[in-house]
């Protein structure tokens, strides 16, 4: 019981912070003093401006969205029962980047882009339900595989669309297709869904432990697994929508921000879900603060940095256990 | 509770596998239930679990069909031991036995001191208790197997359910768990039903029993009926002495 509980509590600690980083970190240095002095209410003068306007909002952001994937991430990975399943494998990445790039390719405004991104990734989320979901009988390795195919297909028009676009939308779409926080100006909303998606989760926790068990010793357990299942699924793709449309597409932290957590001892989804979370945000907070920082005032995408950053420490975790 | 089968027609789409079986279990009786590989055994116990839909005929808990009994209530009434489970765990032989409390968890998160007790009282009881903090895939055929009957026994359902539950133990385990179960059924007033191989044990722990036949009716009854030595012959195809 104890380590679970030790593990959560790192991360906890180390959500905090990276958060704190965040706001103290930055092209214009702050002291801790001025960052406390903005947080207790004076927005009037430049600092304020800066923690309250402009730091606060993208942390919150890439914390939020880091959760989010992550949370993902440990869903799929249960509901498909594959160690490789990451919160774009069944295509929403593929859908939102189809809407979004077309729509900046054909001269639509950032917002009415926006716009068409979330509508593809929810286009995306009922294709592939859609096509896999027969009442009854769920086949998950076909939802697997439609969602696989579907990916394909959008990844191949998106390829086709950087080749013909200008060059100058080029890079924007890159920045997007890597996952950026640069736009990220009101996260409120993530962090509804983060609420709701990750009190959901934490409190089917129980369930996701005995769903590991099999299908059948799961439903003969009490586990309504049918519903389960498409609840779970509903889930996983509300936290990416999320994500995505606020963060583009940030790579490696909801395939590996679960398997770190795992690495590190938690197995029982009780402690392993909020503790994912946590990692995620710290993770994605961590790199984004990093990814403004670090080259400034040249700014880069943070999706750039997470593997950068995450890839390491889980090889050497990797590598230390037998 | 009483547990009756009517009329069950079982298989899969293409494969009929028995027809027309009719039986109930009743608290404190021990069932085995005996038949040829393929003859339908594993699929009678998952349409009495209530984890696959018979073809024709229905499944009742006392009056009501068990098709539209919610799943929780349902599995704290009956337990499932399943021939083929997966071997791989996310944690120890503890955690492990522990998730047989879900169905009577009371916390929403599901954490719950007695439920760790009570599996640790169930490991003792199936000599594992030395293994509890192992992980399970670290366990050996009979150790696992005696890991998955603890779990059940964690479950406590009224109606026990057991597929091949000696598969892979040691004699010395065979007969500890054959006790067991029958003294359960005996002394506490649960109903076990059994698939077994040895019809010689379902004669010396079994007061009942089902015979799956593959090309004719099955028999179900009480045991000095229908465990005779005529029925195993033409059920084994080979002399059955007992």
């Amino acid at each position: 019981m104890s380590r679970p509980i030790l593990i959560l509590a790192l991360f906890a600690v180390l959500g905090a912070i990276s958060l704190g980083l965040g706001l103290v970190v930055g092209s214009v240095p702050l002291s801790a003093a001025d960052v406390a002095g903005a947080l207790a209410g004076d927005a009037s003068s430049p600092v304020g401006a800066i923690v309250l306007q402009v730091r606060l909002p993208r942390v919150l952001a890439g914390f939020a969205c880091g959760g989010l994937l992550a949370l993902a991430g440990a869903l799929l990975q249960v509901l498909l029962r594959n160690p490789l399943a990451d919160p774009y494998v069944l295509g929403i990445s593929g859908g939102a980047g189809l809407g979004l790039l077309a729509a900046t390719s054909l001269g639509v405004g950032y917002a009415g882009s926006q716009l068409a991104g979330l509508a593809g990734a929810l286009l995306a989320v009922l294709t592939v339900f859609g096509l896999s979901f027969r009442a009854g009988d769920w086949n998950l390795y076909r939802l697997l595989l439609t969602g696989v195919v579907f990916s394909a297909g959008c990844s191949a028009l998106i390829s086709l669309i950087l080749l013909l676009a200008p060059q100058t939308a080029v890079k924007g779409m890159l920045f997007w297709m890597l996952g950026d926080l640069s736009d990220a100006t009101s996260p409120q909303w993530a962090w509804l869904a983060l609420a709701t998606c990750g009190a959901a989760s934490v409190l089917g926790s129980g369930a996701l432990n005995v769903m590991l068990l099999g299908r059948r010793k799961a439903i003969s357990l009490g586990v309504p697994v049918a519903s389960a299942e498409v609840v779970i699924y509903l889930i996983a793709s509300a936290a990416t929508v999320t994500s995505v449309s606020l963060a583009g597409t940030v790579g490696f932290v909801g395939l590996i921000v679960p398997h770190l957590v795992r690495l590190l001892g938690v197995t029982d989804y009780r402690w392993l879900i909020p503790s994912a979370i946590l990692a995620g945000g710290a993770l994605l907070s961590l790199a984004d603060t990093a990814a403004r920082s670090l080259w400034a005032p040249l700014q880069i995408p943070v999706g750039a940095l997470t593997a950068l950053l995450g890839v390491p420490v889980v090889l050497l975790l990797l590598a230390r256990r037998r | 509770m009483k547990l009756t089968a009517e009329a069950l027609t079982l298989g899969f789409p293409g494969r009929v596998l028995c027809q027309g079986l009719s039986f109930g279990v009743s608290p404190g009786q021990c069932w085995a239930v005996l038949g040829n590989n393929g003859s339908g055994k594993s699929t009678l116990m998952h349409a009495l679990a209530g984890v696959h839909t018979p073809l024709a005929g229905t499944v009742r808990v006392d009056d009501e069909p068990l098709s539209v009994m919610g799943a929780a209530r349902r599995a704290r009434l009956i337990g499932l031991l399943m021939q083929e489970e997966p071997a791989e765990f996310w944690g120890s032989v503890l955690d492990y036995v522990a998730l047989g409390r879900y169905p009577h968890r009371r916390s929403l998160l599901g954490y719950d001191p007695e439920a760790e007790r009570m599996a640790r009282t169930q490991l003792e009881s199936m000599d594992l208790a030395r293994l509890a903090g192992q992980a399970l895939s670290t366990l050996s055929g009979g150790e696992r197997q005696r890991a998955r009957l603890a779990l059940v026994l964690t479950q406590d359902p009224a109606l026990f359910l057991l597929d091949e539950p000696l598969q892979h133990l040691d004699l010395r385990h065979q007969m500890q768990a054959l006790d067991w179960f029958a003294r359960l059924a005996r002394a506490s007033g649960r109903a076990v039903l059994m698939v077994l191989h040895d019809p010689a044990l379902a004669r010396r722990y079994c007061d009942h029993a089902v015979l799956l036949y593959e090309a004719d009716t099955p028999l179900a009854g009480a045991a000095e009926r229908v465990l005779t030595p005529d029925n195993l012959e033409r059920l084994y195809g080979v002399p059955v002495p007992l």
